[in-house]
């Protein structure tokens, strides 16, 4: 008899909370989220610790990622660097950035010249429509971003 | 237990640019969901990806929370001799999971 009753409370617990959750999901589908200047200031941070305060320039970093996502669970991305990836010249790092997500830090690819092209892909979760960010790191030390926003119908994290 | 799929071209000519695709399948768990119950799901994510040709690393990624279920990766390989392409995927518990393939380079 306690057990129901927990149970109950459980469920309507969480009906209430899924209901909340949609009417949240369905507010930052339509409006340019209230807080996103913390919560740029979260990718700043982890940009930091990645690359500390150098200075990044933006150019030569294309990001692609399809300009309106249905499901926000897997969302195929692809990143490419304008190098020559010569043992001179080439990309070390390329971090994946998100301004949206619980985690701003979503990816890192370690390259070098033995790739010969630096462009990788793969699928990512968005927490709902924003603008990804991706930073190259150059052998000379040098960093480099791209961006591309994308709007997100089903955003991952919010439904449950 | 986990599936592993892997997409390397068998022969390439030395130089050439060869796209290697890989897959494992994994849930990805992020830590951010509740189940029917209101519990959190713990986290449950594979953390890092390596590709070694001949031995030496050559491509690696490091995947967060962020990262959808049944990672993906596709990225480029320059050929240059015959030679094992190893694939080591690697969870947040230190469990790990390879795989390999030969590319013929003519």
């Amino acid at each position: 008899m306690q057990t129901d009753r927990q149970f109950l409370t459980q469920t309507q617990f969480s009906r209430r909370r899924l209901l909340g959750m949609g009417l949240g999901g369905a507010v930052m589908i339509t409006t340019r989220p209230l807080s996103a200047a913390a919560d740029q200031a979260d990718l700043e941070a982890a940009r930091q610790s990645l690359f500390g305060a150098r200075p990044v320039q933006s150019g030569r970093v294309s990001l692609k990622l399809p300009p309106i996502a249905e499901n926000g669970y897997s969302v195929p991305l692809t990143v490419g660097v304008d190098s020559p990836m010569s043992p001179e010249d080439y990309i070390k790092r390329i971090a994946i950035l998100s301004p949206r997500n619980p985690v701003a830090l979503i990816s890192t690819f370690e390259l070098g010249p033995a790739n010969g092209k630096a462009e990788v892909s793969t699928r990512v979760r968005l927490g709902g429509t924003q603008s990804l960010q991706a930073i190259a790191e150059h052998s000379d030390g040098t960093l480099w971003s791209g961006e591309m926003e994308t709007v997100v119908t089903l955003a991952a994290c919010i439904v449950l | 237990m986990a599936r592993i799929r892997l997409a390397v071209p068998a022969q390439a000519k030395a130089g050439d640019q060869i796209e290697i695709k890989a897959l494992i399948q994994h849930k990805m768990e992020s830590g951010y969901r509740y189940d029917a119950r209101g519990k959190r799901i713990e986290r449950d994510i594979i953390v890092r990806f390596e590709c070694r040709y001949q031995g030496a690393v050559v491509f690696a990624a490091d995947f967060g929370p962020g990262i959808a279920a049944n990672p993906f990766l596709s990225f480029f390989v320059t050929a240059t001799q015959s030679g094992p392409l190893e694939f080591i995927w690697t969870d947040q518990q230190g469990e790990t999971w390879q795989e390999h393939k030969m590319l013929n380079v003519t």
